[in-house]
């Protein structure tokens, strides 16, 4: 199955190899237009979409707005916090409200996980899920693999290492059912009580040891660590998560020299990761950002249909 | 009145009966039990190829009134008890108000004789409001027709009261149900914890959560010498802890769902919130311990945990549903399809477990078919294929994971007191 068949993205658990090829694939012209003096194709023009954020979040739905704008849709933001949502009106209710206005896609951010899945059974509209709860965020991972191939030239038999908090990661998730498609070696470290139960049947490796875990490593995907989870007496301080997990460049000394830093922001500098790495040229983190959009395009244009020689042009 | 029940294969384990054999009734009372009866003025009941057998008990359902009528009532519950093969059902205290006094406790049998179809045995609290801190009136309790204590889905948290619980009923000889979670180590949990909840991403509740509490109330059950039920009992850890305390002499009982021992927590991956359930549906190794713990005794009876909720508390994103499965519809075609008819629990031991069984729990004077005693009679139709239709269910509650599922051996008829109340897919009202 080809993206443009499927009328949902909600995760890269159901994607096969040959549509995530297919997403990469098509973004990067759509990087190309991003560098344009103007950054607008007629492709998506009379098509509306809608991103309707239960969660906090200011660079996801800023990337699929601009994302959406390039390709020249009509973009919405619903703000959840001053819709009818606060009056007590069922999720059931507000996305049919939004289907009945003639929207086409909804991109959606919900803390619960399977919140999309629920929205797509019971919507015409195409659903991208922009992040549910501890499940997946596929865009995420999609911009993530999208980087590492820019950088690696391919995505195949790397090993990658994910440090942090990956019991509550959609982020780290959605990489692992990736790039594990690619025959990636995929690691993941953090305290003990951040490690998800079972993690290994997902064919990924588990560490305590940061040192460990970065050995060989051709790319580190390192997650924002939240204090909530400290109160949670899931660790017991930030100052002890660093000491064991910030990378800082004098932890790479047994990664490949050319390892790939990632992080999907926003970060705690001197936490999870030290100012000098964030600042060097090995960390992509701004160039996440500028592929998160190309991937966001292609995803949109994939999914709502354009004619392929415009983009070309 | 008589009604002849005639040609059936009587299974009666209690009695060690599994025969050929014809039953009257008169006067709603079993009158004769033996081959080729008959009868003059006797109603025909042909159950010819059907299985005959003690009316079926459920000592585990949630009937809602007073209070949450828009879920369930006492005249719909019964209804879908009668059409899912029970006769009794002992109903939980979570109501509103609690079943905490003698005057809810009488509401609830005087209002299920008014507009009920089979027979209620209300369940009262082990402390006021289920609040866990004060013991509740037991003497009244009992003496207004309750046959057991449960705060139901709100544990016993304090060690303490559960004890006092335990010593104080000894007076009274009644089971106390204990609804076995560490609200600490279950809290915001969504599913069973392991590999499924990883992979969809749900915060998920350890096995220990029920298993603590467990070895909680069996060290409580020791100290007192109390009479504890397990209620709806769903790992390998709390098998191995309650066969232990059997095999100690402790008077320990428990039960399980026809859920538990057939739903696995890989179908939670559609995010239906049909699927989800206090205590969650389990992995597979601890399906297999509950069916092995069906086989050497552990195990004392099925229980429905019959939880019927309204539309639009299972029509929402996963974590905000509410827990339970409407289960009285279901039960028994479920442990016919799923267990009985591939040979891993036989028919007597079924029958066992849904009559003599809930009954011993229970100290009931049921589950066996005795000559003067109550006709309470299960007739079930072991070759009837049907596809679940929840639409279809006489239960408010339309939450079920069993859905479109298709099921082999139903309940036929059921009989109460003497009177058809259900026969071929119908409630048969006076």
């Amino acid at each position: 199955m080809k993206l443009d068949r499927r009328k949902d993205l909600l995760g890269i658990k159901d994607l096969s190899k040959a549509e995530i090829d297919q997403i990469l694939h098509t973004a990067a012209p759509m990087k190309d237009v991003i560098k344009r003096d103007i950054k607008k194709v007629p492709t998506l023009r009379g098509k509306a979409m809608v991103t309707v954020f239960y969660e906090n979040s200011t660079r996801t739905r800023t990337s699929f707005e601009i994302a959406g704008k390039y390709l020249s849709a009509d973009t919405v933001n619903l703000a959840v916090s001053t819709s009818s949502v606060q009056k007590g009106e069922s999720l059931r209710d507000t996305i049919k409200t939004i289907e009945v206005m003639g929207f086409d896609l909804i991109v959606m951010r919900h803390s619960m996980s399977g919140a999309p899945h629920y929205v797509a059974r019971n919507t015409k509209m195409r659903v991208i899920n922009a992040g549910d709860g501890q499940n997946e965020h596929p865009t995420q991972a999609l911009l993530d693999m999208f980087t590492i191939k820019e950088h690696k030239g391919t995505l195949e038999n790397l090993t990658v290492t994910i440090v942090g908090d990956i019991l509550h990661s959609r982020v780290a998730r959605s990489n692992i059912y990736g790039l594990t498609k690619y025959g990636c070696e995929i690691r993941v470290v953090g305290p003990a009580t951040l490690i998800p139960p079972e993690v290994e049947k997902l064919g990924v490796k588990s560490y305590y040891s940061l040192e460990q875990a970065v050995k060989g490593a051709d790319v580190i995907n390192i997650l924002r660590i939240q204090r909530e989870r400290q109160h949670a007496a899931l660790f017991p301080s930030l100052d002890e998560y660093a000491d064991l997990y910030m990378l800082s460049p004098e932890r790479l000394t047994g990664a490949k020299e050319d390892v790939l830093i990632l992080h999907p922001g926003p970060m705690n500098r001197g936490v999870e990761i030290s100012s000098t790495l964030a600042d060097s040229t090995q960390a992509l983190i701004n160039e996440q950002v500028t592929n998160g959009v190309a991937v966001r395009m292609a995803i949109l244009y994939l999914m709502m249909g354009g004619a392929k020689d415009e983009i070309a042009g | 009145m008589k009604l002849l029940v005639k040609g059936g294969q009587v299974i009666d384990p209690a009695n060690n009966r599994d025969d050929m054999l014809d039953i009257l009734v008169e006067d709603g009372k079993i009158s004769k039990i033996g081959r080729n009866l008959k009868a003059r003025n006797a109603e025909i009941l042909d159950a010819a190829g059907k299985i005959v057998c003690p009316g079926f008990i459920d000592i585990h359902a949630h009937l809602r009134e007073p209070g949450f009528e828009y879920k369930e009532d006492l005249a719909s519950g019964t209804r879908a008890a009668a059409a899912g093969g029970f006769t009794t059902v002992c109903c939980m205290p979570n109501t509103n108000p609690v079943i905490d006094n003698m005057a809810v406790a009488r509401f609830v049998r005087e209002r299920a004789k008014r507009t009920g179809v089979v027979n209620v045995l209300p369940i009262g609290s082990i402390t006021k409001q289920q609040a866990g801190e004060e013991l509740s009136e037991y003497a009244d309790l009992i003496a207004a027709g309750c046959v057991a204590l449960s705060d139901d889905g709100k544990p016993v948290s304090k060690a303490d009261v559960m004890r006092h619980a335990l010593e104080y009923t000894r007076m009274f000889g009644v089971p106390v149900l204990s609804h076995c979670e560490d609200l600490s180590l279950s809290a915001q949990g969504q599913m069973h914890e392991g590999f499924y909840s990883t992979y969809y991403g749900l915060k998920g509740i350890p096995a220990a959560a029920e298993e603590v509490m467990v070895a909680r109330d069996i060290i409580l059950a020791r100290l007192t010498g109390g009479r504890l039920h397990i209620c709806h009992a769903s790992t390998l850890g709390t098998m191995d802890l309650i066969r232990q305390a059997k095999a100690e002499g402790l008077n320990v009982t428990c039960e399980v769902t026809p859920h538990h021992l057939t739903l696995s927590d890989e179908i939670v991956g559609t995010y239906d919130a049909d699927t989800k359930v206090m205590p969650p549906l389990r992995s597979q190794e601890h399906i297999e311990a509950l069916r092995a713990a069906l086989l050497d005794g552990t195990i004392d009876c099925i229980a429905t945990d019959h939880a019927p909720h309204h539309l639009e508390s299972k029509d929402c994103e996963y974590n905000l549903a509410a827990v339970g499965i409407s289960g009285l519809e279901t039960a028994v075609a479920v442990v016919m399809d799923q267990l009985v008819n591939r040979n891993l629990l036989t028919l007597n031991e079924m029958v066992r477990l849904f009559t003599c069984g809930p009954a011993d729990v229970m100290g009931l004077a049921k589950g066996r078919l005795n000559v003067g005693e109550a006709a309470d009679i299960t007739i079930i139709d072991p070759h009837l294929s049907k596809t679940v239709d929840p639409q279809q269910f006489y239960s408010k509650g339309k939450n079920t994971p069993f859905k479109n599922m298709h099921l082999t051996g139903w309940p036929w008829a059921t009989i109460v007191r003497g009177r058809l109340v259900y026969c071929d897919g119908s409630i048969i009202e006076e």
